[in-house]
């Protein structure tokens, strides 16, 4: 920032050298050729996934290299201030160029090397795959070639980072009528739908990479651009309306399906979502590192499955009908969540992980040996209760398929459709806990529990609401998956494995989406589940390459993928820039503060 | 003065131990309703400590605190609710919330909507949500910071830092206010308008006691000053009185202090304060040295 004020010559060199006309007339070929190559034949042979044989007609990969070599013409010309694009480049920097230049790269050359590894060698490989390769890299060069700030006079790394730094000062956006505002959220959330059901629809892992690359580094452009911060600040002026869209869209997407695994995959990721959220009150707002969360879910789905008339069940002739079960699930893991956090929350910090994590432990353990054997017979130990009976409301058996206006909904959506609702409750319950009188003090606590006890707050007896609170929230998530699931089985419960949802996982999806925010852990959760799931091949490499990825982004990102509102807060209330970026930086040690 | 007061805070024989230190030993100390009472003595002499032990942050290891005449069970939170409120030498502020949310957090005590009245958000939930803001607008208003209300603490400049944690205590009504170093950091106008803002508190009806190394700010503000060294109190008095005492000096400038002050006690201290020749007689320059890290 300071290097700004100094210089009197606004250095106008680019990183690569050439001629500025070039530069900009190579950056649109070199898009348009990149989305071209995209209909030529890449491969002989169908054995790659997609089929990349055909000339003038692109198949899976293919379509997003298209995409993304049009996304680059697109922010290239709004960075040339073409009439009509300009509010995708506000300030006309070059960072959402570069980026979207290189999500075009990265996919096309993934596409390229998957396709010699695959099929094992370079002859493999059509020339189209090389047109496509050379045009990718193409509007990268001519976009580093594009006049910036401090190019040639610090080291090419610092010059790089320029390349793909944020806008410093976004202007504020110009005055527009509601109801433009709601057309564009609206927009953004039908790209956002698609997008999302692309991803989940993607049918190998191949094409699942290919999409992060498209994705991410999208995203990322429209970060640098500055347009992010103006959606957030569009969202924050129109909070109910963008949350009922949010729903709208949650609602649809079963909709959107013809086959009921993708249901399955969307039903199982707001189960992980919303206790996710649940465990955001916990980490999130109040502070407290829990590793034993998912103990609360299995609590919820032991309690179903036990009243829900399953001939396994201890109770086998009990059958609750599904409100009483749900509602009998959340306050079962309230009463655990009391009696765990009575004793445990008097510790502060790393002592409470520890013992949360002690506790989960106990409860996978403990329903392993409630068998019959080892002690009394509740929960049938290792082999749990199986052939839980499908859900029925008023006639409408979530167990098989109905054809509601021309959609089939199969079990899993039907299911979808229920834990939509119950992460509507969820995200109520969380939204206005958090904007209150009790809300604050948990971020008081969080924030310095010293401090918030000297202002009157009762430490202890808040934090006891807070884990009791995240308790029977994932315990009423738990109701509906020891549904969906057919049965409920120990194994599942347990700090870490390579599938969600875990203690270890649930972590990962608030810190990774973003603590104390809403849609953070529910974002989080979405890849967490998304990736193990398409990524098959990483097998049990896949923790690792969590554990990688974790560290990535605690070390480039440490708020998480979706800031904390205050930030957002900041920005719209006062409408200036200024705050430095490293505000949110100390958002996230709460879960590593150590006391007071 | 014309003291004829009640006393708000009574502290008998309080101890604090700490292993084989005795950070504070047997501190009898009075302040009453109206008054505002300075708290000086050399660092380390132990006055954070007794701060701590009358807020409840430390249990006294003997003694007892009472408040209005009822003795404070050893609790912050309850304490605070009794109602005394307390600023940190080091800002303790929630650096992640508002300048209003602190003050919102500051009137803890003084609502009781629970986790039901939030969720179902009735009227009375409303209607106790307005009142709160209101308040705390009100006193944020009070110390200058209305105007800033949606700005994060963390990017308060210093002295309005300090500001808000007075006006945080203050959302929580107190009938006694404790500020520990309150002009610790700040430029002499801040201390200037420090001092209007603690005779305009006083004038609320909230008694005052205050730790401070800045001298000139204290003999200002005080109507009685004790002066703590080595954990004991070693005066109390007005102003004009503590100024005067050789042995304060004495133990400002780390002179030994035993007993009454000897002919050749007295010697040693003007031999001091000779040495010592660009030392005013009170000892304003430590006053921007005091912020040590572990303290409270
Ligand atoms: N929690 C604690 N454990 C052990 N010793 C402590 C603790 N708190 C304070 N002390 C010690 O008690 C003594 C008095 O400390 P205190 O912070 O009360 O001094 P102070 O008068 O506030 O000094 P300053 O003017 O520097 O703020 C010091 O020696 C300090 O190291
Ligand atoms: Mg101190």
């Amino acid at each position: 920032m300071t290097e700004i004020l100094t210089k009197t010559d606004p250095a106008t060199r680019g990183l690569v050298p050439l001629p500025h006309a070039a530069a900009r007339v190579l950056l649109l070929a070199g898009g348009a050729a990149t989305a071209a190559s995209a209909f030529l034949a890449w491969t002989w042979t169908s054995a790659f996934p997609g089929d990349l044989t055909i000339n003038g007609y692109p198949g899976g990969l293919q379509w997003l290299t298209f995409t993304a070599g049009i996304l680059t013409v697109l922010f290239a010309l709004a960075r040339y201030g073409t009439p009509g694009l300009g509010w995708l480049s506000p300030t006309g920097n070059n960072a959402p160029v570069v980026l979207s230049a290189l999500g075009a790269l990265g996919t096309t050359w993934f596409t390229v090397i998957a396709i010699a590894t695959d099929l094992g060698g370079l002859t493999n490989l059509e020339p189209g795959a090389y047109v496509a390769a050379v045009a990718s890299l193409l509007p990268l060069l001519a976009a580093l070639a594009l006049p910036q700030q401090g190019a040639g006079e610090q080291t090419a790394k610092e010059t790089l980072g320029h390349y793909i730094a944020k806008a410093e000062r976004i202007p504020a956006p110009r005055a527009t009528a509601p109801w433009i505002q709601r057309l564009v959220i609206t927009a953004v959330t039908i790209i956002g739908l698609a997008t999302f059901t692309y991803g989940i629809d993607t049918e190998y892992g191949e094409l699942f990479i290919g999409y992060l690359f498209v994705v991410v580094f999208t995203l990322w452009a429209l970060h640098t651009a500055g347009l992010v911060d103006r959606f957030s600040a569009l969202v924050a002026g129109n909070r109910s309306f963008t949350l009922a869209m949010g729903f709208a869209a949650a609602i649809a997407f079963p909709f959107t399906q013809t086959d009921d695994h993708y249901a399955n995959i969307g039903v199982n990721i707001l189960i992980f979502g919303t206790v996710a959220l649940g465990l955001n009150i916990v980490v999130g707002l109040a502070g407290l590192l829990d590793l034993g969360y998912v103990a609360f879910l299995g609590v919820g789905a032991y309690t179903a499955a036990l009243v829900s008339g399953s001939e396994f069940s201890t109770f086998s002739g009990v059958q609750f009908p599904f409100w009483a079960a749900a509602l009998s699930g959340a306050a079962a893991s309230l009463i655990f969540g009391v009696l765990i956090g009575a004793p445990t929350l008097r510790l502060r910090g790393d002592y409470l992980a520890i013992v949360t994590l002690g506790f989960g432990e106990i409860f996978r353990i403990a329903v392993n040996n409630l068998d019959g054997d080892s002690g009394p017979d509740l929960t049938n130990g290792p082999n749990g209760i199986p052939a839980i009976p499908d859900l029925s409301f008023f006639g409408y058996n979530f167990g098989e398929s109905h054809d509601i206006a021309g959609f089939t909904l199969g079990r899993f959506a039907n299911y979808y459709l229920l834990m939509v609702l119950i992460m509507a409750i969820v995200v109520l319950v969380y939204t206005r806990a958090a904007d209150s009188r009790i809300g604050r003090s948990w971020i008081a606590i969080r924030e310095d529990e010293t401090a918030a006890t000297a202002m009157g707050i009762n430490g202890f007896r808040v934090k006891l609401v807070a884990f009791a609170l995240g308790a029977s929230l994932a315990g009423l998530a738990g109701t509906v998956s020891a549904h969906v699931t057919y049965s409920v089985v120990p194994n599942p419960y347990q700090f870490a494995g390579s599938t969600p949802p875990n203690s270890a996982f649930l972590l990962a999806a608030v810190v990774l989406g973003g603590m104390g925010t809403v849609a953070g852990p529910l974002l989080g959760a979405a890849l967490l589940y998304l990736l193990p799931e398409k990524l098959v091949f990483l097998q049990d490499k896949s923790l690792l390459a969590f554990g990688i990825a974790l560290v990535l982004l605690m070390r480039f990102r440490p708020e998480g993928i979706i800031a904390n509102r205050r930030r957002q807060l900041e920005f719209h209330e006062t409408g200036q820039l200024d705050v430095p970026d490293t505000t949110t930086l100390t958002d996230q040690p709460a879960v590593t503060k150590t006391g007071a | 003065m014309t003291t004829q007061t009640t006393p708000v805070l009574e502290a008998r024989d309080v101890t604090m131990r700490f292993g084989g230190l005795t950070a504070v030993r047997s501190v009898d100390f009075t302040v009453n309703s109206g008054e505002i009472v300075g708290l000086i003595g050399p660092n380390g002499a132990g006055k954070t400590t007794f701060f701590n032990c009358l807020t409840g942050l430390y249990v006294p290891t003997e003694g007892k605190v009472s408040y209005k005449g009822t003795v404070l069970p050893p609790k912050p939170h309850l304490v605070t609710q009794a109602g005394i409120a307390r600023t940190f030498q080091n800002i303790r502020l929630f650096a992640n919330m508002t300048v209003l949310e602190n003050v919102l957090v500051g009137r803890h005590t003084r609502t009781k909507e629970g986790l039901w009245s939030a969720l179902l958000r009735g009227p009375g939930f409303k209607k106790a949500e307005k009142a709160s803001e209101d308040r705390s607008m009100e006193l944020l208003d009070f110390i200058g910071l209305a105007h800033k209300r949606d700005h994060l603490a963390r990017n308060l400049p210093y002295g309005e830092q300090r500001k808000l944690e007075i006006a945080r205590a203050l959302a929580s009504e107190p009938g006694l206010l404790l500020l520990d170093e309150p002009t610790a950091g700040m430029n002499p106008q801040e201390t200037r308008a420090t001092e209007e803002l603690v005779f305009a508190i006083r004038d609320q009806g909230i008694a005052i006691l205050l730790i401070e190394h800045d001298m000139r700010f204290v003999f200002n503000l005080s109507d009685r000053v004790a002066v703590l060294v080595q954990g004991e109190k070693l005066v109390e008095g007005t102003p004009q009185v503590v100024q005067a005492d050789e042995r304060v000096v004495a133990a400002y400038l780390g002179t030994p202090f035993e007993g009454a002050p000897g002919a050749d006690e007295v010697a040693e201290v003007e031999a001091a304060e000779a040495d010592a020749d660009t030392a005013t007689p009170t000892a304003t320059a430590d006053s921007t040295t005091s912020t040590r890290g572990e303290s409270q």
